[in-house]
């Protein structure tokens, strides 16, 4: 039986880097290298590419991050497991056998299908978010059920070195091998919760060796500029031991730790995932050395009768414009600018906005009430279903060229379709996952 | 004397839809008692009035030494339809450090 295995993750989001999956990959001495790409909303931008393109809609960095993985994944008998196939995992295996083809590699790829469940929903569902029907919300693109283990389990039992799927949960990503290799019973809830904490600690990358903890002030980190992402050695009674590989930089301590188990959690004692229902509080986490930290307890519930399906729908467009003042008054004029524009044109958007970045564009005024800033931008952005309307408001940003105030300068302008994500949960024995295999 | 949250602890923000989450972990596990008794969810609903419009949930944690602020209606619809600059609510985390802290008389920093 096995005893320990050693799971890293390369990628924390659609846009992460390359270069750390390819030295984690390279000198982490991995069972399991994992790449978790998928965002909320990032499906459902995805579904509009394939109903473009009906070969896209995998994650656009796919290709490049494939080209550098294929040939250390055979070399070093490391298997990957991604939802880097967003929308499309079939479009995205085509894609990384005609890669390994070019590179004259043998490859099997494993693609996980099922989350995709747009055909199963009417639009009368009422959303988590808002509870009203989906369709009051707009023209609805996609509906993506988040998967678990039960559905990568079966492509694990496969000889497949890349295991490649849709939405799925992300710590499902890291727990599936866990029970795969130690041979866990999914019922045992205690085991997926301990297995759920080492996924979530790990999932977003950069994000618990230090990267988008570091403070220069309060939080110093060496090294940021080649940052190594985590990996984790687990154990079959499910305690985990986070190292990252010696020569990168970052940190791994009990802080960097603490963040990012609490990030994104609603309720620490209820983290629902389509596993388990995870208990986080009763977690150790102990800093053997440097950069090693112990990872002991966190627990779990039984697993949720529903799975949780993020629905994408048509939001209309968001146009934005920019531009900026300094010196003296340069806040008085940024802001008749932003009344300038205002009146002339915010009552024909459903939503408009005029931000000061500089003073209030993220906190808003009342943390910076005395604030005077040498330099401040002017932003300003409307929302309406109507495309060309939304170019209105960068070309009126700009106009303030000629027609003033004075000293602007650095105009920019934008123009964006906007996919809103509501959730609904769907009975899970209405969504059947299968495996397909294909190879180089 | 008043010192500001950011001098004693720190904070990483997260978001599912319009929820705002907040963790505050104190530098010093010390500090953990202190933060238990002056950051309640009725000063942070105060602080950060201008942004959260839901209620707030304060869940402690004395195993990890930390509190997480979960705040409902809080990111003026949510990431992917809102016109905010920040639509995911990422540097929220630095508003809720700007939340200053009496000190216990005679206690060093």
């Amino acid at each position: 039986m096995t005893e320990k295995i050693r799971i890293g993750c390369g990628a924390g989001f659609s846009g992460d880097r390359i270069e750390p999956a390819l030295i984690l990959c390279e000198k982490g001495n991995l069972d399991y290298l994992v790449l978790e790409c998928l965002a909320e909303r990032t499906i459902a931008l995805a579904q509009k590419r394939k109903q473009q393109d009906p070969t896209a809609g995998y994650d656009v960095l796919l290709e490049r991050r494939m080209e550098g993985l294929l040939p250390l994944l055979i070399q070093h008998q490391t298997r990957l497991i991604t939802n880097m196939g967003a929308a499309n995992p079939l479009a995205g295996a085509a894609k990384i056998i005609e890669i390994a083809k070019r590179q004259g590699l043998k490859i099997k790829v494993a693609v996980v299908l099922g989350d995709d469940v747009f055909d199963r929903i009417s639009g009368e569902e009422l959303s988590m978010e808002g509870n009203k029907a989906l369709n009051s919300y707009g023209n609805l693109v996609s509906a993506n059920a988040y998967l678990g283990v039960d559905a990568i389990l079966p492509a694990l039992q496969t000889d497949a070195t890349i295991i490649l799927t849709g939405r799925v949960a992300d710590p499902s990503l890291f727990l599936a091998p866990m029970i795969h290799e130690f041979g866990w019973n999914p019922m045992d809830f205690d085991l997926m919760g301990k297995g759920t904490v080492l996924g979530h600690l790990l999932e977003c990358a950069g994000q618990i060796t230090g990267g988008y903890f570091a403070d220069p002030v309060t939080k110093p980190i060496p090294d940021m500029h080649i940052l190594g992402h985590p990996l984790v050695e687990i154990n079959q009674y499910g305690s985990g031991v986070i190292s990252k590989i010696t020569g990168t930089g970052g940190a791994i301590t009990v802080q960097t730790a603490k963040e990012q188990l609490l990030y994104e959690v609603i309720d620490p004692g209820n983290y629902f995932t389509p596993d388990v229902v995870a208990d986080f509080r009763s977690i150790r986490l102990e800093e053997l050395q440097t950069n090693l930290i112990q990872v002991t307890g966190g627990t779990g519930k039984e697993k949720p009768e529903t799975l949780k399906v993020s629905v994408g729908y048509e939001a209309g467009y968001i146009g934005e414009g920019e531009i900026s003042y300094a010196g003296a008054h340069a806040l008085q004029r940024a802001k008749l600018a932003g009344e300038i524009v205002e009146k002339r044109i915010a009552g024909r958007f459903d939503e408009f906005r005029v931000d000061y970045i500089g003073l209030s564009s993220l906190h808003g005024m009342s943390l910076s009430q005395d604030c005077q800033p040498y330099e401040i931008r002017l932003r300003i952005a409307g929302k309406t279903e109507d495309r060309s309307l939304a170019h209105l408001v960068g070309e009126e940003v700009e106009a303030l060229y000629t027609n003033g105030p004075a000293g602007g300068g650095g105009a920019r302008k934008y123009i964006h379709e906007v996919i809103g994500v509501v959730s609904i949960l769907m009975d899970r024995k209405l969504i059947k996952s299968t495996v397909q295999i294909l190879e180089s | 004397m008043k010192q500001k949250l950011a001098t004693i602890a720190h904070s990483r923000a997260g978001d599912k839809g319009n929820t705002l989450i907040l963790s505050l972990i104190p530098f010093d596990e010390r500090d953990f008692a202190l933060l238990v008794e002056n950051i309640t969810t009725e000063k942070v609903k105060t602080h950060l009035g201008h942004q959260v419009k839901g209620e707030i949930v304060r869940h402690v944690l004395p195993e990890l030494k930390a509190l997480q602020f979960t705040c409902f209606e809080a990111l003026t619809s949510g990431v992917t339809t809102s016109l905010a600059m920040d639509a995911h609510g990422k540097s929220l985390s630095y508003a809720l450090l700007e939340m200053e802290i009496e000190f216990p008389v005679g206690k060093p920093i």
